[in-house]
């Protein structure tokens, strides 16, 4: 969903700014003021905020930071290129330049380069990171670091090596008291918490195996430019090479993973699977496949089978299915069925929320009466990994054990950030990136 | 700027009587192909006539936006039989697809977030579906640069003209709702999905889908008091701003009251909030499933310059309607 030029809806907010700021923070300090968590009690506090990656999300989930009822103004900004950081501005701006105090990010707040998150994160009291997932770890270390309550998309890594990192940063911040949310937003959409309240109160019993999909089309392709080093052709078309992303079954699929990991309220012990390239063979399609079928299996036995696919024109659908001893949920119908095919429950679509929305109202809601009530990162950390080795699964073939992958080391970062340096893959000279091969990729051997 | 559009007749923008091309096409049902492809859809002739616009007091289900009820003149037009569908509308998508593109190239929707068809069908006659407004005239843009015909939206009038077909009840067939089912799709049948189009009868001019199915997208800036507002002749009301626009026909998920000629739906941004990124997409409403669109070809043609201001005022300058 890309495009050029300013988006200019009339009436498009949300909500009207409620307050005004009692401190609006007008260029009157020159040092940047570390706040402290917990740090807001009144309501005439600012709540400042970074935003880190200023892709299409990230501008949404900033818009949706500054739509919130609390007082929230973006401070920061930071991304690797300046035009996506421009870009990025004005669209926010063309979304909330009506309510006062909300954007205010001086010239030089506006930080472009690999380094530029740091100088970003030590500007506010929450941070927005929404980069490619390959840094995520990197940049939640540094915002745990420097005490920041964090809002972070999904997934959390590309790599079990950033995994460890997240989880560890996670502990930190249990002991700090601060917030921290992932964009897992299902578990703020009100049909799948009114789901998983039923299935508590045990509607379909224990359950005995899942179905997940993220079934759809292509995706977007940058082309490549003769001015572009190979590392900026790679962050510009970010999705196609696994350091940065992940691939699909780790980018996109982990939504529908993550409900399963949810209703069954544990992780998969093991991994098996195949996958491959079809039909989406080109070179600007660089290392990652067109389709991952994995069987994942809990510790009790039950299996989550998955199915993610980019097949243009094929059939679509990305949905849960949770079968269990007395009947079946459908989550993306929202309804509950017996065995026989009897709806036990329908969930009324006219009571929908906005879960994208909602996790950031609950966020700032939580911060801003200096309450400590959000803990996502570790679960993020837990159901990433649970993608990731179904990707080290169809990959290589081999069956994948969670706790095996969880303490590999296994690390696709490139040595150096920097736009003359090598990415950790590079294509031969033809153009052509080397891509998994089950039973020629190995892990852990 | 502004004041030049708005000296504007609208006439000029919609049919262009007094500098329109001689017709050349006789005034009759004809099937155009889509060129470089073996789809083809049906244009139906609507005669020129007189229609009551809005429901009376008493109508069953009736909303305060349907009246006072309006006596209106409607100039001649074709309209397509059947609501376009996703096949067709994905030639203009896909690139790939499209084997005749034209030579300087042309805005194409960018790839949906989600599959916006929720698994309802793509193959084999349904309806496109989920575009936004802007979406569906850029379809009729395209489809002009590639035939050489204007095609557009239908006015607010003109759709509900079509489709009461010369009838004053509340629905094209009389006042019996229980009939329904034998002509849309809604609620009371559609197993809460579309169908392919044409499966079902059509009214008395030969138009399949009117009621039900997809609800279908209009020309027309939506405005509560639109029948006190609306011109003896050829009413619109020329957008102002990118939303919200009226939409007519009910769809697949609406009980019948919504599926009577002069009911009205105005759309609504809500009907985009799942599209988690910003900017949103000017292309899609990632809630909206039940919206598509039909074609109209007004039988005096416009210039090409006229053609051009009314792709230029209407369309271009509210990028991203819905």
């Amino acid at each position: 969903m890309q495009q050029e030029e300013l988006n200019q809806f009339h009436g498009k907010s949300r909500r009207d700014f409620v307050k005004e700021s009692s401190l609006l923070a007008g260029g009157l300090l020159t040092m940047p003021m570390l706040s402290q968590a917990n740090f807001f009690s009144g309501a005439g506090d600012v709540i400042k905020i970074a935003l880190i990656g200023c892709g299409g999300r990230g501008t949404g989930a900033a818009v949706q930071a500054l739509s919130t009822k609390e007082n929230v103004q973006l401070v920061a900004m930071a991304d690797a290129f300046a035009d996506r950081l421009n870009n990025s501005y004005n669209d926010i701006k063309g979304e909330v330049g009506d309510k006062p105090g909300k954007l205010n990010v001086k010239e030089e707040h506006k930080f472009v380069g690999f380094d530029a998150y740091q100088k970003a994160i030590a500007l506010a009291d929450v941070v927005i990171l929404a980069t490619p997932p390959g840094f995520r770890p990197v940049h939640f270390e540094e915002a745990i670091k420097q005490g920041k309550h964090v809002f972070m998309e999904k997934p959390v890594a590309t790599d079990p090596a950033g995994i460890k990192k997240v989880l560890e940063a996670a502990e930190v911040a249990k002991s700090k008291k601060l917030n921290v949310v992932v964009g897992l937003q299902r578990r703020y959409q009100t049909s799948y918490r009114e789901l998983y309240k039923r299935f508590q109160d045990g509607i379909i019993g224990d359950i005995v195996s899942m179905q997940v999909w993220w079934n759809q089309g292509a995706l977007w392709v940058k082309p490549r430019k003769p001015e572009y080093t190979e590392m900026e052709y790679q962050m510009r078309n970010w999705y196609y090479f696994n350091w940065l992303c992940g691939d699909h079954i780790v980018e996109q699929h982990i939504h529908n993973i993550d409900v399963g990991n949810w209703f069954m309220n544990d992780y998969p012990v093991t991994a098996v699977g195949m996958g491959g390239r079809a039909v989406r063979t080109g070179k600007e399609f660089g290392e990652i496949y067109d389709h991952h079928y994995v069987e994942y299996r809990y510790g009790n036995g039950v299996v989550m089978n998955s199915q993610c696919r980019h097949w243009k024109d094929a059939d679509s659908r990305v949905d849960e299915e949770i079968v269990g001893v007395k009947g079946r949920m459908i989550m993306d119908k929202g309804v509950i069925k017996d065995h026989k095919g009897k709806v036990l429950y329908q969930f009324d679509r006219k009571n929908e929320n906005q879960p994208y929305q909602a996790e950031h109202d609950e966020l700032f809601a939580a911060i801003a009466k200096g309450e400590y009530k959000f803990h996502d990162a570790e679960r993020a950390a837990k159901t990433t990994l649970t993608a990731i080795i179904g990707r080290l699964a169809t990959y290589s073939g081999q069956t994948i054990a969670f706790d095996k992958a969880l303490n590999s080391g296994l690390n696709l970062q490139p040595a150096k950030y920097a736009f003359d340096a090598a990415p950790p893959i590079v294509p031969d000279a033809q153009g052509n990136y080397a891509y998994a091969k089950p039973g020629i990729t190995r892990y852990f051997s | 700027m502004k004041n030049r559009i708005l000296a504007l007749s609208l006439g000029s923008l919609l049919a262009g009587p007094a500098f329109a091309q001689e017709p050349s096409q006789p005034f009759a049902a004809y099937e155009e192909k889509l060129p470089g492809t073996d789809f083809t859809f049906k244009m139906v002739p609507i005669p020129a006539g007189e229609v009551t616009l809005g429901s009376p007091a008493g109508e069953k289900g009736r909303n305060t936006d349907e009246g006072p009820q309006k006596k209106v003149k409607i100039n001649a037009f074709w309209m397509s039989a059947y609501e376009v569908t996703f096949e067709q509308y994905d030639v203009y998508s896909d690139p790939e697809k499209d084997k005749t593109p034209i030579p300087d190239g042309m805005t194409r929707p960018s790839p949906p977030y989600i599959d916006l068809t929720l698994g309802m069908g793509k193959v084999g006659g349904y309806p496109a579906n989920s575009m936004s407004q802007y979406g569906a005239l850029m379809y009729c843009k395209w489809l002009y640069a590639k035939t050489g015909v204007f095609y557009r939206l239908p006015t607010e009038a003109e759709w509900e003209y079509a489709c009461r077909a010369g009838a004053t009840t509340a629905y094209p067939f009389g006042n019996n709702a229980a009939q329904l089912k034998e002509y849309a799709w809604y609620a009371g049948n559609s197993d809460n999905k579309y169908h392919k189009v044409g499966e079902l009868k059509p009214n008395a001019w030969g138009l399949y889908d009117m009621l039900g199915n997809v609800a279908e997208w209009t020309l027309d800036q939506y405005d509560e008091q639109y029948l006190s507002h609306a011109a003896e002749n050829d009413p619109w009301i020329k957008p102002t701003s990118k939303t919200p626009r009226t939409i007519k026909g009910g769809n697949y998920r609406d009980e019948a009251v919504a599926l009577r000629s002069a009911s009205r739906l105005k759309s609504d941004p809500n009907w985009n909030r799942r599209d988690p990124q910003i900017p949103k997409s000017y292309w899609w409403n990632a809630d909206a499933p039940f919206v598509g669109f039909r074609l109209v070809r007004p039988q005096q043609q416009p210039s090409k310059e006229e053609a051009e201001r009314f792709f230029e005022e209407v369309v271009d300058q509210y990028k991203g309607a819905r």
